[in-house]
């Protein structure tokens, strides 16, 4: 049994990622924090007939929030606004989340850190600098939750295939359910950092042509779809804490030594050269500047043992052109977020 | 070729109980969890979420979930948007309305829930006459009655599939229960009878092992706990409303039963709010107690067992409230030609 802090718990995606781990079996403590109160959400929660006992901690109350806890999940943070520059975000974010990091490393340094507060391509740098920082260089539990790209693309090859030439027989829909078999994501989680890449190489040709570039542009705009929708009253938070506690459950499962079997590849956006098989994926995407990159990964007891670079094997050779298009912004990604620990501690 | 065919049987399947669901008020503190949770749930194949606006945003963000529902977004801006979402559904729930504030009862939310619910009542009685309807809007022991008031008036009332949702106030008995006797909250049940405001719920602890073991002052305690649940967190919220991820969890759950049932699983019994005959000859129309869900809606409202003398005194003044509750339900929909 397991505790789970949860920061950011009163906003958007805090909530329902909360309500979700309220319902799960595996949380035994669910610890919830925010500089905006939330004794409200924790106590309708605490009324919930599961396991888990809530409490909320109010921002004057991280050490607290954060004691005894073996993961902790971190929506805190802006989503952006309309004016809003990338930049002007990640300022405000990188601030936050090397905030909470410098606490998390003096209260719980062996917890599973799992950043979902964007822009993830750099914030997860902030997080493992601030690590190194305070003499932590064991990056293997710090991770950005990338799931919502694998979300997106199950559910977006699903109505592609069901709409597809090979058509429907009878009522058959394609399960979206079982897409996790056939496809995952790797690269980073923005835009045209984020690549598809089909496990069952087939699937490609059963799409309509033209729908193959179509699937892939969703995929990587798909937040978008959703910003775009919601009409400048938000981004993702639903499918957000869907996808957050889909992961969160795949670190519990593996701290349980639960089987994982069965589940996908699932991907995480993490530091490669923290971890034990990390050169090769350098070594096969032809990079050493490349330093963090998102990749179905291999866990025990809630930690990377390693990574699964087999799947960059099996690249078609669309995949490999996205890839080697989205390498320089990874990389600029990644630098903006190590510039901002290393250039402030410089002062 | 081959590939193809391998591929259609290894992915594809066949919903075999395919239900369309409808959520009323889906932009709501309870309708946007909630309309996450029937995501979730494979019995749903057609998710409607309709709200006065913002629907087609919530609907766009729980549409990328990998599940094997549509989910389509209606608001009253458009034309006939009611309509379409309430179209041949088989489920209609119904969060819409104001939640309370600290220092409110349930019954002050009336004025403007009542209207609401009367509405959206009309457009289902319309375009969904035998769609099972789930009230959650508050007051429920007033709202359900107006609901059947505006089935009764367009000719397609059917008592079997009317519901007031109750199944908050027995989450949080098996909750607090627990927490007095150090135990698993899953495994705990208290079969909670009544209304679902106030001293109209009554949990019969009588019926528990605990019945005998709790002290005085631990039972009165407890009841109170869970006839003012409610309150308790309108409290915490301080003016930020009232409670919602607990309600979609609720809300989902009786909704999950009521598809088990109409699905003909046996043996779901849930307790709800119900044009119920168990004290109708006192000129009470509605009241909760367990009900077996079935292939049309309710199968049987079983009676609420034996009780002890508090528990009745309990009862006594509960039918006393629902009395004029239910009364004030009828009336308003009486007065709205």
């Amino acid at each position: 049994m397991v505790k789970v802090a949860v920061l950011g718990a009163s906003g958007g995606i805090g909530q329902p990622l909360s309500l979700l781990l309220k319902l799960s079996p595996y949380v035994s403590k669910l610890s919830l924090y925010d500089v905006r109160d939330p004794t409200g959400t924790a106590v309708d929660l605490s009324h919930i007939n599961t396991v888990a006992e809530c409490q909320s901690f109010n921002k004057d109350q991280l050490v607290d929030a954060l004691r005894g806890a073996r993961v902790v999940v971190i929506p805190a943070g802006v989503p952006r606004k309309p004016g809003m520059t990338r930049d002007d975000l990640f300022k405000v974010n990188a601030s936050i989340v090397r905030g909470l990091c410098e606490q998390i490393v003096q209260t719980c340094p062996n917890a599973t850190v799992l950043i979902i507060s964007n822009p993830v391509n750099s914030l997860v740098p902030v997080a493992v600098e601030t690590f190194k920082k305070f003499g932590i260089n064991d990056t293997t539990k710090i991770m950005g939750i990338t799931t919502l790209d694998l979300v997106r693309a199950e559910t977006f090859l699903g109505d592609y295939m069901n709409h597809s030439r090979v058509t429907t027989v009878g009522s058959n829909q394609f399960d979206k359910r079982r897409m996790h078999k056939v496809v995952s994501v790797i690269g980073g989680h923005s835009g045209h950092t984020i690549i598809p890449v089909m496990l069952l190489k087939p699937m490609v040709y059963m799409m309509k042509p033209g729908q193959y570039d179509s699937f892939i542009h969703r995929v990587q705009f798909g937040g978008d779809e959703v910003v775009k929708a919601k009409q400048g009253q938000g981004s993702a938070t639903y499918s957000m804490a869907y996808a957050g506690y889909r992961f969160v459950e795949y670190i519990l499962k593996s701290i349980q030594h639960e089987s994982l079997e069965g589940l996908g590849y699932i991907p995480a956006y993490v530091y490669l050269p923290g971890l034990k098989n990390g050169s090769i994926v350098q070594s096969k995407l032809g990079s050493k500047e490349l330093e963090y990159f998102s990749i179905p990964i291999n866990l025990i007891n809630g930690r990377i043992e390693s990574v699964d670079t087999t799947i960059l094997d099996k690249l078609s050779k669309q995949e490999k052109l996205l890839v080697d298009k989205a390498i320089p912004e990874l990389i600029d990604n990644a630098k903006k977020g190590q510039k901002f620990i290393r250039n402030a501690a410089k002062l | 070729m081959i590939f193809s065919t391998l591929a259609k049987r290894t992915f594809t399947s066949t919903a075999f109980n395919p239900y369309k669901v409808t959520v009323l008020g889906a932009c709501g503190g309870i309708g946007q969890p909630l309309s996450l949770l029937m995501k979730l749930n494979d019995k749903v194949t057609d998710l409607r979420l309709y709200d006065i606006k913002n629907a087609k945003g919530v609907a766009t963000d729980i549409s990328h979930i990998p599940t094997n529902s549509k989910v389509t977004g209606f608001s009253a801006e458009e034309s006939d948007g009611l309509n379409n979402a309430l179209k041949d559904t088989d489920l209609v729930l119904i969060p819409a309305g104001v939640p309370r504030k600290p220092g409110m009862t349930r019954d002050d939310l009336f004025n403007i829930n009542a209207g609401i619910v009367y509405d959206l009542a009309t457009a289902a009685a319309k375009n969904s006459p035998n769609a099972a309807i789930l009230v959650i809007s508050n007051p429920v022991n007033s709202t359900v009655p107006i609901v059947a008031e505006v089935f009764k008036k367009n000719g397609v009332y059917n008592s079997k599939k009317l519901f007031g949702v109750t199944t908050l106030d027995s989450i949080r008995s098996s909750r607090f229960i627990s927490e007095i006797v150090n135990t698993n909250p899953t495994k705990e049940k208290i079969n909670v009878i009544g209304g679902h405001s106030g001293i109209t719920i009554i949990p019969l602890l009588s019926q528990t092992k605990y019945g005998s073991t709790l002290t005085k002052e631990q039972k009165d305690s407890l009841i109170h706990r869970i006839q003012f649940g409610g309150d308790e967190v309108v409290k915490a919220k301080n003016g930020g409303g009232s409670a919602t991820l607990s309600m979609a969890q609720a809300g989902a759950k009786f909704a999950n039963a009521v598809l088990s049932g109409f699905a003909g699983e046996k043996n779901v019994i849930q307790p709800s709010y119900v044009d119920s005959p168990l004290y109708k000859n006192e000129g009470i129309e509605f009241f909760a107690s367990p009900v077996t869900l079935g292939p049309d809606g309710i199968q049987e409202i079983h009676p609420i067992g034996e009780i002890n003398a508090e528990e009745n005194e309990l009862l006594k003044e509960c039918k006393e409230t629902l009395k004029k509750n239910i009364d004030k339900g009828i009336k308003f929909a009486d007065s709205r030609k």
